[in-house]
């Protein structure tokens, strides 16, 4: 049986609102294996973001218990989940969400900070990743001087360059033209299928949850497995 | 990381950090000019006590004049008196006193300071006013003669009288000034100390320099040989090798001396020896102002009672207290600088502070999803602090940097553009200023009346002392320490989740 990266058990999620307590995830039980492709859809507002959240250790659990690579996080410190993110995921962002006063190999570099590498080792790791991305020759460029999808490439390099265990994506495509949405799909099919890493993507687009091997539908807070 | 990531954003951010470094820059650069005024300012106060008193005195004694003492002095012009000409008469008179309406202190005087315990040395001057009354008026008596002719009685018995010549109006009032009868007047005063010439480590001598010729010697006692003060000679075109009249005596000019304090004039306007002034002034043995060193700056203190109880009607003042008697548009200015000017300093400090403070607020706010991301990459809340510390401080040092720029400018304009102050020193409140000499209109006197009523004109010159400098830059420091922690506060509050999801 294949080891399971993450093991979701009774998870509940609630916000307090103005209009009220907002049940975001309610009872979810989920577990995923190393090395899948996962693909969560479901109407806006049905609870997949809180659900990545709590996957990226960006958030804890109201009630439940979330396991991510052998560790509970539920009742975590803020230090051991930013230990957490840095080593073990990369978040990929449906604005890309780079730094606009950075250049793109800075951006890329701002990933391995946390893990205190060294300057110099800094500089070839994030060389080789924007060059696996395609973007040896855009490392000096601002954000602001890249297309979108230059950008969301960026910001895969970003999510790659620490080597973490899962890519977790959120909306990946969704301010991208269909060309450059097949690249960058392609290109984390490619990092699954080839390095073995663990992806998850939320997307509203049906054809790239068509791709993946584990399609999550989650509606009202509620998780199924289509 | 950090600086690349500082240079980046500093440079790219360049609208909100040149107003926070601006806002910084102007109030640092208020707190440096004021502060370099507030220091000239003390310092002038010291120039004017040093230019009066000398920088080796430490006590200083004079006799205010007492009630009834002295009275209203008047110039007597008898009617043949002076020169008569064109129906005019020419006169000059020359008053020759102590100045300041003081009392002598006699003889027996100095041998009681001499005699006190305490006393580390001295030196006694005697201060005088020289003041010239010369005017035209109408020769009353070719007046009264021409009257008596046009309007002769018959003297006879009997005699009738002359009808038509009574009814001849009087003639019209001739000669003076105008050729009418009227009256012109010239006061002409300046300030005659007699000084010891052996002594020039107490007392005025102490804080004045040669610009021409020499000093006064041992050698010049006895002698009608006079030393000016160079503004003085400067404005009556007086110079080394000339002559100057003092109460109708010739005085060789054998030296113009300059005070060491810049932009003050010395205590008088002429020195002579003082055996000639006492001479001169029918004060032999007599002397205003005895200048007092103490045997150390811990006697000053006892000095000042022993001399106090010694010389009851004498006036003994230390130094500290004769800088409280500094008064004029110098002590105006002070306390302007004082109340005003601090004031205004520190409430446009605050007010930079709160602005740099909020505006790296709104930044923090403005990043938010920047913050949020870093965070979701695994930074820890007190890198992206460290971050945002770092930014405002190095803000904070521009801004300081550029604020001593303005303190600079500013200290230019308040050199170039504050008038010259004065000072007077000995002046008592509600006593107005100088009023007339005695014996002229306004001339005021009695109990209380200043004995050393000199007044100095003070140019600022204000400068950037390293104190003010590192306080600048401590400041601007502080600032940036404020706007920093409240920055970087608000945005260790960020929770990644929160801030991704607020943006998206």
């Amino acid at each position: 049986m294949a080891e399971s990266i993450y093991e979701l058990t009774q998870v509940s999620k609630s916000f307090r609102t103005r209009m009220g307590t907002v049940n975001a995830l309610d009872s979810v039980n989920v577990t995923i294996e190393r090395g899948s492709l996962v693909s969560i859809q479901g109407p806006t507002g049905g609870g997949k973001s809180t659900l990545l959240q709590l996957l990226g250790g960006l958030d804890q659990p109201s009630t439940g218990s979330v396991i991510i690579d052998g560790a509970e996080t539920s009742d975590m410190s803020e230090k051991s989940l930013a230990e957490l993110r840095a080593n073990k995921v990369g978040f990929i962002f449906q604005n890309f969400n780079l730094i606009p006063t950075l250049t793109a190999a800075e951006n890329v570099e701002t990933a391995l900070v946390p893990l205190g590498v060294a300057p110099a080792e800094r500089k070839s790791r994030v060389d080789a990743v924007l060059a696996e991305v395609g973007l040896s020759d855009r490392g000096h460029h601002l954000p602001s001087e890249l297309s979108g999808g230059q950008q969301q490439r960026v910001a895969i390099a970003r999510a790659l360059v620490k080597k973490p265990t899962v890519i977790l994506a959120d909306e990946p495509t969704g301010n991208l033209d269909e060309q450059t949405r097949d690249d960058i799909i392609g290109l984390l099919e490619g990092l699954h299928r080839d390095q073995g890493l663990t992806v998850v993507i939320v997307t509203h687009d049906s054809v790239i949850a068509q791709r993946a091997n584990v399609r999550l539908n989650i509606v009202a807070g509620r998780v199924s497995v289509a | 990381m950090l600086f690349t990531y500082l240079k980046r954003e500093l440079s790219k951010r360049r609208k909100q950090t040149s107003v926070v470094a601006a806002g910084l820059a102007v109030a640092i650069g208020l707190v440096v000019t004021v502060s370099a005024a507030s220091a000239s300012v003390e310092k002038a106060q010291g120039t004017v006590l040093q230019s009066m008193y000398g920088i080796g005195t430490d006590i200083s004694i004079s006799k205010p004049g007492t009630p009834g003492f002295g009275g209203p002095d008047r110039f007597e012009i008898g009617s043949d008196d002076g020169n008569s000409a064109d129906g005019s008469r020419n006169f000059s008179r020359t008053r020759f006193d102590i100045a300041g309406f003081a009392q002598a202190l006699t003889a027996e005087d100095l041998a009681t300071v001499a005699a006190t315990p305490g006393v580390g040395g001295y030196t006694s001057t005697l201060k005088l006013n020289s003041i010239t009354f010369n005017g035209e008026l109408p020769d009353f008596i070719i007046n009264q003669q021409n009257q008596g002719t046009q309007s002769q009685m018959p003297s006879g018995p009997g005699s009738q009288p002359n009808v038509s010549s009574t009814n001849q109006p009087a003639p019209a009032p001739s000669g003076g000034f105008d050729g009418r009868g009227g009256a012109a007047f010239d006061v002409t005063t300046f300030t005659v100390e007699g000084i010891d010439p052996s002594e020039s480590a107490i007392g005025p001598m102490s804080t004045v320099e040669v610009s021409d010729g020499r000093l006064l010697t041992t050698a010049d006692a006895g002698t009608y040989k006079a030393v000016l003060d160079s503004s003085y000679a400067t404005t009556n075109k007086k110079s080394v090798g000339g002559t100057i009249k003092i109460d109708g005596v010739k005085f060789e000019i054998v030296g113009i001396a300059l005070s060491t304090a810049t932009g003050s004039s010395t205590s008088s306007n002429v020195y002579i020896p003082l055996d000639v002034a006492q001479k001169l002034s029918d004060h032999d043995g007599e002397v205003s102002n005895v200048y007092v060193q103490a045997t150390s700056a811990d006697a000053v203190t006892d000095l000042d009672k022993a001399l106090t109880k010694a010389l009851p009607d004498a006036t003994v003042n230390s130094a500290s207290e004769l800088a409280s008697s500094v008064s004029g548009t110098l002590t105006s200015a002070s306390s302007l600088i004082q109340s005003l000017g601090k004031w205004l300093s520190t409430a446009v400090l605050i007010a930079a502070f709160l602005i740099a403070a909020l505006l790296t607020a709104s930044g923090v706010n403005r990043r938010t999803r920047e913050f949020g991301t870093l965070k979701a990459i695994g930074w820890r809340s007190g890198r992206i602090v460290r971050q945002v510390m770092a930014e405002s401080i190095v803000t904070s040092i521009i801004g300081g940097v550029l604020g001593i720029g303005v303190g600079l400018a500013g200290i230019a304009a308040v050199n170039h553009f504050a008038p010259t102050l004065t000072a007077s020193v000995g002046g008592l409140a509600g006593m107005g200023d100088a009023g007339g000499p005695p014996g002229m209109p306004g001339g005021g006197q009695g109990p209380g009346r200043p004995v050393f009523g000199n007044t100095f004109d003070v140019a600022l010159n204000a400068t950037l002392s390293p104190l003010v400098l590192f306080t600048a830059l401590a400041l601007s420091l502080l600032g940036g320490l404020i706007a920093g922690m409240y920055g970087g506060w608000r945005a260790s509050r960020l929770s990644p989740a929160e801030s991704l999801r607020s943006v998206a």
